[in-house]
């Protein structure tokens, strides 16, 4: 055993001291990167933070001078045309909601489709991965009648409840399932268990950090989503905050100290979850890609 | 519980059938296999819920766009006659109304889409490769890369918008301090307007590709590596035959979701550049948009929709021909 290992540690040790040399240049490259990705975030929250001449001064200053929350005060005001805490309060109720219905439909069906026998089954699993490919425009026209005939045009409805229907959570789900242990699901059918018992009480809770996942990923999707809430929602009041934004906008083309502070809103609750989270974001992102 | 747990590996319906054969004791279960099959109203009453909004939102509105599209159907009118193949005729009718705008809005998504996938395929993959190796901060670089992803196509146009601003945008501004020009108009005037959609949407999804090329990265065994090592292969060779291969369903999967992104390009589009200047960079999606939900020709709009579709998917096709296509060749050489 010893004998075969020495050679792969050898080698293992030059690596690392190969990589001992790189990492500095390799480290400079990726950090030149990293502040040119995070500086513009940065500077959406300093002009956020800037009066509205501060906010347009040549040459523009990385500190706020002085430091003011005028243009929070003014776009979250009552009756400023711009209800932006009413936005605040739609997206969150629109993307929770979204999540949830998106976590209990997607692993319900995928369930079945990894862990039982019946016929059908490869059709229904088919059509749903087959629709992943099928380019969402498609989709838009006619579930805006739809949406229409159903009466829930220019409401929240519109956007919690269309868009639940993810291909991805099932095909998600369906992989996470596959890779649990069989064994406890078989100790609980010996026990009597039912198969709805069966995934309630034995696969969900060993499913935590994959539902965590999809919810996340869901919430961020519903929470960013900006084509289907701008042509659905057009009472300022029913908005969510990426189709206020786009009215902010145009309201105040130039107000930029305005439209950096409903930037900063719509961004502190999504930036607030990866901080934490990021972990089960990025894997979840990362495993969508290998499992694809 | 170990053995118990042996015990019961073909109690249930879908165990992995390898593991069934390689344990003797599996084929005495095979009787009781069968009792415990579920009632044939179990899976589908999972499924039920997920059925239900998947038919109502995505088969039905598939197919009832077809209808949808043969029709002159205006949203405000009560009368929607049928036309026949006639919304699609129009689009390809170099003098009807429709032909310039349709044709103009999906030459813009060409432009995007040529401009911005090469990018986002090949930028994020060097990114990747200076991650491979662990050092210490790389988790936190990784997340740093990925944040604007996180923020949602409203928030960056909106952001760029104002970074992006003529006379106040922090962009011309660096641009003047490094003394090059620092007065271009990036959202009204092309091809400037170009790099500045691109140059974002590169901003915007580089993590997201990266994050995935990554985990492929590391799926690749380093034993490989120390073979081509031992065989001679310096890091050029290494990397054409070792971590392309090795890359290869990754890089399928990113290429083909990379072009359905950018073919779907809108929100940079609607509100970095609105269209502009004059049509120049109204997308594809834009332009169906447009004609749907605010014009309410949607007969005309749905089949534009289709003819979009009809390149994607000839699109997505070619792109799986490719990575299919050297698979043989591999093989054959080695």
């Amino acid at each position: 055993m010893t004998q075969v290992v020495t050679p792969s540690r050898a080698s293992s040790r030059a690596r690392r001291s190969s990589g001992r040399r790189f990492p500095l240049v390799r480290v400079i490259v990726l950090g030149a990167i990293a502040v040119a990705f995070i500086s513009p975030i940065v500077f959406m929250i300093v002009t956020s933070l800037k009066t509205r001449a501060d906010a347009t001064s040549i040459p523009p200053s990385w500190i706020p001078d002085p430091f003011s929350l005028q243009a929070f005060t003014s776009i979250l005001a009552p009756g400023s045309g711009t209800p932006v805490l009413q936005w605040f309060a739609n997206s969150m109720i629109a993307a929770a909601l979204n999540a949830t219905l998106v976590v209990v439909t997607a692993s319900l069906a995928a369930y079945p489709l990894a862990r039982m026998q019946f016929r059908g089954k490869n059709v229904v699993f088919g059509v749903i991965v087959a629709t992943l490919l099928i380019p969402p425009v498609i989709l838009v026209i006619p579930n805006y009648l739809i949406v229409s005939e159903l009466g829930w045009l220019n409401s929240l409805v519109a956007i919690i409840i269309p868009t639940a229907a993810s291909a991805f959570g099932v095909f998600f789900m369906r992989q996470f399932f596959l890779g649990l242990p069989i064994e406890l699901e078989e100790a609980a059918l010996l026990d009597g268990a039912n198969r709805f018992m069966i995934f309630t009480r034995v696969v969900l809770p060993l499913a935590k950090p994959a539902l965590a996942t999809l919810a996340l990923l869901a919430f961020l999707g519903n929470w960013n989503d900006f084509l289907w809430p701008v042509y659905v929602l057009f009472s300022p009041e029913v908005q969510t905050l990426p189709a206020g934004l786009s009215t902010l906008q145009s309201a105040n083309a130039v107000r930029y100290d305005l439209l950096m502070a409903g930037a900063v809103v719509a961004s502190v609750p999504v930036l607030a979850l990866f901080v934490f989270l990021q972990r089960f974001i990025i894997e979840g992102v990362s495993r969508s890609g290998v499992k694809g | 519980m170990a053995t118990r747990t042996d015990e019961g590996v073909l109690s249930v319906k879908g165990a992995p059938r390898a593991s069934g054969h390689t344990r003797r004791r599996g084929a005495e279960r095979t009787p009781r296999r069968q009792t415990r099959q579920q009632a044939v109203a179990t899976p589908w009453l999972f499924l039920s819920p997920y059925l239900l909004l998947f038919g109502s939102f995505v088969i039905v509105p598939a197919v009832f766009g077809v209808w949808i599209s043969l029709h002159a159907w205006d949203y405000t009118l009560p009368l929607k006659p049928f036309v026949g193949l006639n919304n699609y005729i129009d689009l390809f009718q170099p003098g009807s109304t429709v032909f310039a705008t349709f044709w103009g809005s999906m030459r813009a998504t060409g432009i995007f889409t040529i401009l911005s996938v090469p990018l986002l395929l090949v930028v994020p993959l060097a990114v990747a490769l200076l991650m491979t190796k662990k050092f210490p901060g790389r988790d936190f670089l990784r997340a740093i890369y990925f944040a604007p992803y996180v923020l949602g196509v409203a928030v960056v146009a909106v952001l760029w918008r104002y970074l992006l601003d003529n006379n106040i945008g922090l962009v011309n501004h660096y641009l003047g301090v490094l003394g090059l020009p620092d007065d271009t108009a990036w959202t009204t005037s092309t091809p400037a307007a170009w790099i500045a959609l691109v140059g974002v949407t590169v901003w915007w999804t580089l993590g997201f590709n990266a994050v995935i090329y990554l985990a492929g990265l590391q799926d690749i065994p380093v034993e490989l590596y120390e073979a081509a090592r031992v065989d001679g292969a310096g890091p050029v060779m290494q990397f054409i035959h070792v971590t392309l291969p090795g890359l290869k369903p990754i890089l399928s999967f990113i290429t083909i979701i990379t072009l359905l992104a950018s073919a779907n390009m809108f929100g940079q589009s609607y509100l970095m550049t609105q269209g502009g200047p004059g049509r120049e960079t109204r997308t594809a999606i834009y332009q169906i948009a447009d004609t749907g939900l605010r014009n309410f020709q949607m007969g005309s709009a749905a089949a534009m929709s289709y003819v979009l579709t009809v390149f994607l998917m000839a699109i997505s096709v070619f792109v799986f021909w490719i990575f299919r296509e050297k698979k043989p060749q591999k093989e054959a050489q080695s």
